[in-house]
């Protein structure tokens, strides 16, 4: 149900970002269908090359020809450098934590085996 | 003053005490709305009402009397309010403007670091995945905000849990949801003990973006899933890939939230049916900053009135009332 409103519904900066994800996530460099492979789901090969020729063109991969189609990379390391930069400005003011909106906060021990068991998994370290 | 003019300084207490059970029960939008707004109008409540306090100090000084041309001994005589309360309120002005001079300094730099670093980022979409081994997600306050995910947490979801917390980070861009938990905050500097109030708004946003995504993606059990996960991934030990029978609904009812962190909250919040509307409890609360608005008022007005009967006093040759 969740996906019936296919690809061309959903927003780009999303798709984007799970195509980068994928690129980042991967060993090397990746061909259209294989990031389609990845992501998995309902994705039309075209919307695939749509996506990664908008990422190219933004700076953001890199590409080679293999054969007859593209392989993609992920830029070196920019965005990275970009985070590790952001964090040392933010450490250094005093609000830093209280800022950013994080997705999700801290957890405390009981919190952690709290979520364990509301995920249906097993639980705590007691058993690794 | 009469009485009427503790008020304001005790109205706080009862709204932290109701922050919380407000923040769980209302919907996290109105929530928001409505603690935020709170907690601003009863800080400003207060600190008027300090700040009358110490002014009926400041009037007993016989060069101000004299300034203003009032009498002194009208006002000594007819002022219920005894001088070391005055000057304890003068105290207390003092201290709470300086923590919340220096509250707002620092949300203040650090807004403007954040908003730099915002339009720092590689790229111009919205969203910026950081390659970053650690699992996390942000969105950095700024104009526009920009959504940042580590690469570490996109691999630590599978594709339906990523547009939950890309929903959820978009809902806190839309909505400038930092504009409502640094008002908050600097409310609870003007005044400490709206503390929980703070807190409060900011479980509320947090709400208000997980509601939004459930909302957008239309299935409540995934976005709960997102968040535990998520939140798991982010400690220090991974979580265990337990493929496709980590599912919540393996819990038919959420395990007792009593002294639970957030994050538990909000997943079982979200295992739940939306929150409803409750008109009632929003009432009592409009009603409770209303009484402490209207003190405030009284307070001024009786303060003004004391001052101009003390100034005919000191005008006319015999004055009345002594």
């Amino acid at each position: 149900m969740r996906d019936e409103a296919g690809p061309t519904r959903r927003a780009a900066g999303e798709l984007e970002a799970a195509v980068l994800a994928v690129l980042q996530a991967a060993e090397s460099a990746l061909s259209p269908g294989e990031v389609r492979d990845q992501i998995g789901g309902d994705l039309a090969y075209t919307t695939v090359v749509t996506i990664l020729s908008r990422l190219y063109a933004k700076g953001v991969l890199e590409r080679h020809k293999a054969g007859r189609a593209y392989v993609y990379t992920p830029v070196a390391d920019e965005p990275g450098l970009a985070a590790r930069r952001m964090a040392r400005v933010l450490d250094a003011e005093p609000d830093r934590e209280a800022v950013l909106a994080r997705f999700v906060s801290g957890l405390s021990g009981t919190d952690e085996e709290l979520l364990r068991r509301m995920l249906g998994e097993p639980s705590g370290q007691a058993d690794s | 003053m009469h009485l009427v003019v503790y008020l304001p300084l005790l109205l706080p207490v009862v709204a932290a005490a109701a922050a919380r059970p407000l923040a769980d029960r209302l919907p996290p939008a109105s929530a928001t709305w409505l603690l935020a707004a709170s907690a601003i109008a009863l800080a400003g409540a207060s600190s008027a009402v300090l700040g009358l306090l110490a002014l009926t100090a400041l009037v007993r000084i016989p060069l101000a009397a004299a300034i203003g041309h009032w009498s002194l001994h009208v006002v000594s005589s007819n002022d219920p309010t005894s001088l070391p309360v005055a000057l304890a309120a003068c105290v207390l002005l003092a201290v709470a403007g300086g923590i919340a001079c220096r509250a707002l300094w620092r949300r203040g730099s650090a807004l403007i670091a954040a908003g730099r670093q915002a339009r720092r980022l590689p790229g111009t979409g919205k969203v910026v995945i950081t390659d970053d081994e650690a699992a996390d997600a942000y969105t950095l306050p700024g104009w526009p905000c920009r959504i940042v995910v580590t690469s570490g947490m996109m691999r630590a979801l599978s594709q339906p849990e990523r547009r939950v917390l890309l929903a959820h980070e978009r809902a806190h861009a839309a909505w400038f949801h930092y504009l409502f938990t640094t008002a908050a905050r600097l409310a609870a500097a003007a005044n400490p003990l709206l503390r929980p109030v703070a807190s409060a708004v900011g479980y509320t946003v947090e709400r208000w973006a997980d509601e939004r995504a459930a909302a957008i993606t239309g299935d409540r059990p995934l976005a709960a899933r997102a968040i535990a996960r998520a939140a798991l991934a982010t400690t220090a030990a991974p979580p265990r890939r337990s493929g496709p029978a980590a599912v919540l609904g393996a819990v038919t009812r959420a395990p007792s939230m009593r002294g639970a962190g957030p994050v538990p909250r909000r997943v079982a919040a979200l295992m739940g049916p939306p929150p409803r509307p409750r008109l009632l409890l929003l009432a009592a609360v409009v009603l409770l900053v209303a009484v402490s608005g209207v003190s405030a008022l009284e307070a001024a007005r009786d303060l003004h009135a004391l001052l101009e009967y003390a100034r005919a006093a000191s005008t006319s040759p015999h004055p009345s009332g002594t």
